[in-house]
């Protein structure tokens, strides 16, 4: 006959486990409520703060943010093609509220693991037990001579959706017909690996309808990128992506992609072995993990070491970092990855704070990408974690890409799916 | 018909509070929970989807989920991304998936349907379909089609008719015979009857 522990009989409940764990130790919840502290308020930190309520409404959960409303990046691409606006992928935290999570909008200064506090601008600094890390990525600025944040208001990154995207539309619908726009890819890791080449579809999806004669240059300093066996295959089609009518084209880094500088007077871009001039230029430069995580000396070179099974920073403890800012290969930075880490992050504060192990983690990513108003395609994979190697590991046989030979039917539907993948990632992290 | 869902429900009970007294031993590996919670991204919190197309899987009849997720991983049934992601899967893991949707309420949401279709629908679904798919097509053992998403109803039917997917013969029987009395309005018909209901 097995014993049954207090532990092992918590952890089988599944469901149950919430309703037991507050029955079984209701003064111990209510004399001391554990509190965490979540920063930022994007994927990482709006799911990681709806789960923690879901899973013990007993937490006390504050999830500061400087923005008062959340545009998604994921979608942001369909604006620039004119599909949706960006009222349509902003949102606000009111859903969040209902589940009980205290929102602060304000500028998080830094946070303190000896004093267990989060500083504030304004609001002054408040005490965790626990602190969820989520502050996405920022920009290598000095990568590109002559690119910073004031010459990005009219020669945009938009790689945070928001007044940039709005500003980058505009400039593609005013240019001229047989007019040129340049993307500048940033090299690996970036968040969102597939983006920019979803960008320059959405692009051609415009010019296709309103100028046909318009030309879509990207210049990469990779010499590969995601899906682009499907990307080249969506383009030829679409775009005439490979003929000399093509309305995409794409310089990887053996054919000079790789750009040093930029003139912002001329819209000139030097690269490696010729230089380039565009009516309308994006530049998404180079990425690490974002300010606070500097801050608060969270990262090692360029991004956040955590324990692959809590998402605990390796370097401070009680302190949990999220999203595109961790160190989390093999997983991509997307929308899904952070939003599947928030889940594991949250089941591992709360079965800390019941004097509990973290049980094991299981992690997915889904991720579609947009390349006509009837062509979509993804990338999907299961994820486990190899203890050993502190490594996310793709299961093998699983996950993968859309076939290369999907038919019409499959390609339309997968652009259903993707806008039922936006609709459910929003409600799952704010709803 | 409605006997045999009791029974099937009273042995599902049964069957859950089994496993909820079993020891810990089986139990290596990621719990139910935390599994169902990955599913969330497209299905929606707890398996309700709020669209447009991805079907919710809240309430769904343990057999039905075990069942159509070994289709997709043995590529038997059409998907876009399911079969994919099925393969990630144990057999214990999709059993356990199952079991926490079929605990999950099914949250509905109004969608937009046309109401003489609503009306043929209704009627075709009484002759027809409510024999196996019962209370207009409420979650149980055939199923879950009252409520589920209008897009994702019409591309399961359009796999069935054109043998993307393993098409029971008595369903066929069925379909066919609404096809045969209404045409082409029979599909969409049905459809938006099962999309009317929230």
């Amino acid at each position: 006959m097995n014993k049954i522990n207090r532990r092992d009989f918590i952890r089988v409940g599944g469901g149950l486990t919430l309703a037991g764990s507050s029955l079984l130790f209701p003064t111990l919840a209510l004399a001391n409520s554990p509190r965490v502290v979540i920063v930022g308020g994007g994927v990482g930190g709006s799911t990681a703060a709806k789960y923690l309520r879901k899973l013990n409404p007993d937490v006390k959960v504050t999830l500061i943010e400087a923005n008062k409303n959340y545009t998604s990046c994921f979608m942001s691409n369909e604006v620039l093609s004119g599909d949706r606006t960006i009222d349509s992928i902003t949102f606000d935290y009111e859903g969040l509220k209902g589940y009980g999570v205290d929102i602060v909008i304000d500028r998080v200064t830094a946070i303190e693991p000896d004093k267990k506090q989060v500083a504030t601008v304004e609001s002054g600094s408040f005490d965790y037990d626990a602190c969820v890390v989520s502050p996405g990525v920022d920009f290598k600025w000095e990568a590109i001579e002559g690119y910073n944040p004031e010459v990005a208001e009219t020669i945009p990154h938009a790689w945070y959706a928001g007044p940039q995207t709005v500003t980058l539309r505009k400039q593609i619908e005013s240019m001229p017909e047989g007019g040129k726009v340049i993307i500048v890819a940033p090299p690996n890791p970036f968040k969102c690996p597939p983006g920019p080449y979803e960008r320059a579809a959405q692009i051609a999806m415009y010019c296709k309808h309103h100028k046909p004669k318009a030309k879509i240059l990207i210049l990469d300093p990779k010499d590969a990128f995601s899906k682009q066996g499907l990307f080249r295959q969506g383009w030829s089609k679409l775009y005439g992506f490979g003929t000399e009518n093509a309305m995409i084209e794409w310089v990887g880094a053996a054919g000079g992609g790789t750009v040093e500088e930029i003139d912002p007077s001329t819209r000139t871009l030097q690269a490696e072995i010729e230089e380039f001039t565009a009516d309308v230029i994006n530049i998404i430069p180079p990425q690490k993990a974002g300010k606070v995580a500097f801050a608060s000396n969270l990262v090692e070179g360029d991004w956040c070491p955590v324990n692959k099974r809590t998402f605990e920073s390796s370097l401070h403890p009680d302190i949990y970092v999220l999203g595109d800012a961790s160190s989390a290969a093999k997983m991509p930075k997307s929308a899904y990855a952070a939003n599947s880490q928030a889940k594991v992050a949250a089941a591992a504060i709360v079965a800390k704070f019941n004097g509990m192990d973290p049980g094991d983690p299981t992690f997915v990513n889904t991720c579609y990408s947009i390349l006509g108003e009837e062509h979509g395609i993804s990338v999907a994979a299961v994820y486990t974690l190899d203890e050993a190697s502190n490594t996310i590991l793709p299961i093998k046989g699983a996950g993968g890409l859309s076939p290369m030979d999907a038919s019409a039917e499959q390609r339309k539907r997968e652009v259903s799916y993707a806008h039922s993948w936006f609709k459910n990632v929003i409600n799952d992290m704010l709803g | 018909m409605r006997n045999e869902t009791m029974i099937k429900k009273a042995r599902n009970l049964l069957l859950a509070l089994l496993l909820a007294l079993l020891p810990i031993a089986a139990q290596s590996g990621p719990s139910g929970q935390a599994l169902a919670f990955t599913c969330a991204g497209c299905h929606g919190t707890d398996g309700s989807s709020v669209g447009p197309s991805s079907p919710s899987i809240a309430a769904m009849d343990p057999d039905v989920f075990i069942d159509a997720m070994d289709a997709y991983k043995r590529d038997q049934r059409n998907s876009t991304i399911m079969n994919r992601i099925a393969k990630g899967y144990t057999d214990e893991q999709i059993k356990a998936m199952a079991w926490f949707f079929a605990k999950q309420k099914l949250r509905l949401h109004v969608q937009k349907t046309d109401q003489q279709l609503v009306e043929l629908g209704k009627q075709l679904h009484d002759t027809h379909c409510e024999k196996c798919h019962e209370e207009g097509g409420r979650a149980g053992d055939s199923g879950t089609l009252a409520g589920q998403w209008i897009p994702y109803l019409d591309f399961s039917m359009q796999d069935f008719i054109e043998g993307r997917r393993p098409y029971p013969r008595k369903m066929k029987r069925k379909v066919d015979a609404a096809i045969e009395e209404q045409g082409e309005q029979a599909m969409p018909a049905l459809i938006h009857y099962y999309g009317s209901k929230h």
